[in-house]
């Protein structure tokens, strides 16, 4: 018998009511339950990004985060950016600077420069590097999303 | 999906250290990004967890009246790398917390999570063994206090007894004031990687003399290791290159780093001399003293 468990989730300020296993990480629920599959499922332990999305406006790695520590928790993925079909402004800087290829890693690292921009903190190119380190890109070279990064940080 | 066989979630350490007696079997789950991992790799399995998310009372740091700063076992690592407290009094907490994973990861991963994991590569550890850290373990009975330099066991083994929790790390004024400290973190890659090999230092520097240094090393034995014999002939010596060299050689009588794939014997002990004498170095600039006629 595997133990269930009833949680709320706020998944992009919309509230649902679930009953997850209690084995199911967040990454589980988000993409197979609630069907937000722009959260993506990478490297499975917490070291390539592609599954990050905001739980309390902090970049968390969904798949080493169990669904029912989400209980109440306010979560943002990448579907709940555009606003009225407009894109964020991050979303279109990372289309601007040409920071997408393939795209696996591109709506991880958006969340993350999300809540950069969000935390109205100024960062050093440095800084930048270093706040974006948790996310693997295999395609671009890192220096269209650092260029991204930087102009939605400048944006503000 | 994780081989969970049952989670407790309780909201109070009182409620926590009450299910934890009654269910010694339980393994503790922190932040989870160790736990997780070890799930999902298959080294643990059908377990049984209780969370200790859920603390509050676990998390946060408090500078108290005598200058003793208290540190939630609870706290992330991004918390304690941002947190004021620690940066003005103890920043060489803040530059080993920082250097620990990846953003998302230090979001998440807390330090006595790191502590009790056990991890001979633990970031934090070389830094609280350095600030003569205590530890407070509490359990349904009662409190005990355990220096961090006592409360490993081996490679991932701590002194933690079923049904204990580790509440909070203790680190006293006297072991941080007018000291000066260096966290060097050695790996292949400068984000999201662990520890080949990681150095310490914190000292204090009077007429160009060691009137208190310490050092410590990860990864270069079963556990963290003090440096004593290094420290204990530094002492009052008077600074120069060629006592610098000499402490960095003597790191050596304590440390008995093992070869794997992350990294050679031979090559480990090569890495603790030097990063030792960078860190000194770095410590000597900072308290003002000079090694260079």
């Amino acid at each position: 018998m595997n133990e269930m468990k009833k949680i709320n989730l706020i998944v992009n300020d919309k509230t649902y009511q679930l009953e997850v296993d209690i084995r199911e990480s967040l990454l589980d629920v988000l993409r197979n339950r609630l069907h937000f599959t722009g959260v993506k499922e990478g490297c499975s332990v917490g070291e390539c990004g592609a599954c990050t999305v905001l739980i309390d406006g902090v970049p968390t790695s969904s798949c080493i985060y169990l669904a029912v520590f989400a209980d109440g928790k306010k979560i943002r993925t990448i579907e709940g950016l555009e606003k009225d079909g407009k894109l964020s402004k991050v979303q279109q800087n990372f289309i601007d600077e040409g920071a997408i290829q393939c795209g696996f890693c591109t709506p991880g690292i958006v969340m993350t420069t999300t809540a950069l921009v969000e935390s109205g903190n100024k960062f050093t190119d440095e800084e930048i590097k270093r706040e974006i380190s948790g996310h693997f890109c295999r395609c671009t070279g890192y220096q269209k999303i650092f260029d991204a990064v930087k102009k939605s940080l400048d944006d503000k | 999906m994780f081989s969970i066989k049952k989670i407790y979630q309780p909201i109070t350490l009182a409620e926590a250290l009450e299910i934890y007696t009654s269910n010694p079997q339980l393994k503790i789950i922190a932040g989870g990004t160790d736990v997780l991992i070890s799930l999902h790799h298959g080294k643990l399995d059908d377990v049984e967890l209780l969370s200790i998310k859920n603390l509050t009372e676990l998390t946060g740091i408090n500078y108290l009246t005598d200058g003793t700063i208290e540190i939630g076992t609870m706290t992330t690592f991004t918390e304690i790398f941002r947190n004021e407290i620690i940066n003005k009094y103890i920043p060489i907490l803040a530059e080993a917390s920082v250097s620990m994973g990846g953003p998302q990861i230090r979001n998440n991963a807390t330090i006595g999570g790191n502590i009790c994991n056990g991890a001979v590569s633990a970031d934090s550890a070389p830094t609280l063994f350095v600030l003569n850290a205590d530890l407070r373990i509490v359990n349904n009975e009662g409190v005990r206090i355990v220096p961090i330099t006592e409360f490993y066991a081996g490679p991932g083994k701590v002194k933690l007894q079923s049904g204990e929790i580790l509440t909070h790390i203790i680190i006293k004024k006297a072991d941080y004031k007018g000291m000066y400290g260096k966290y060097i973190k050695f790996s292949n890659r400068k984000a999201m990687d662990i520890a080949m090999l990681s150095v310490a230092t914190l000292g204090k520097v009077k007429n160009n003399k060691f009137t208190d240094l310490r050092i410590a090393l990860g990864v270069s034995a079963p556990t963290p290791i003090r440096c004593t014999k290094a420290e204990s002939f530094a002492f009052n010596k008077t600074i120069k290159e060629e006592l610098i060299k000499q402490i960095s050689e003597k790191t050596l009588l304590n440390a008995n780093p093992r070869h794997s794939w992350r990294g050679s014997k031979v090559y480990r002990e090569h890495l603790i001399q030097v990063l030792t004498e960078r860190a000194l170095k770095e410590i000597i600039t900072m308290s003002g003293g000079k090694w260079h006629e």
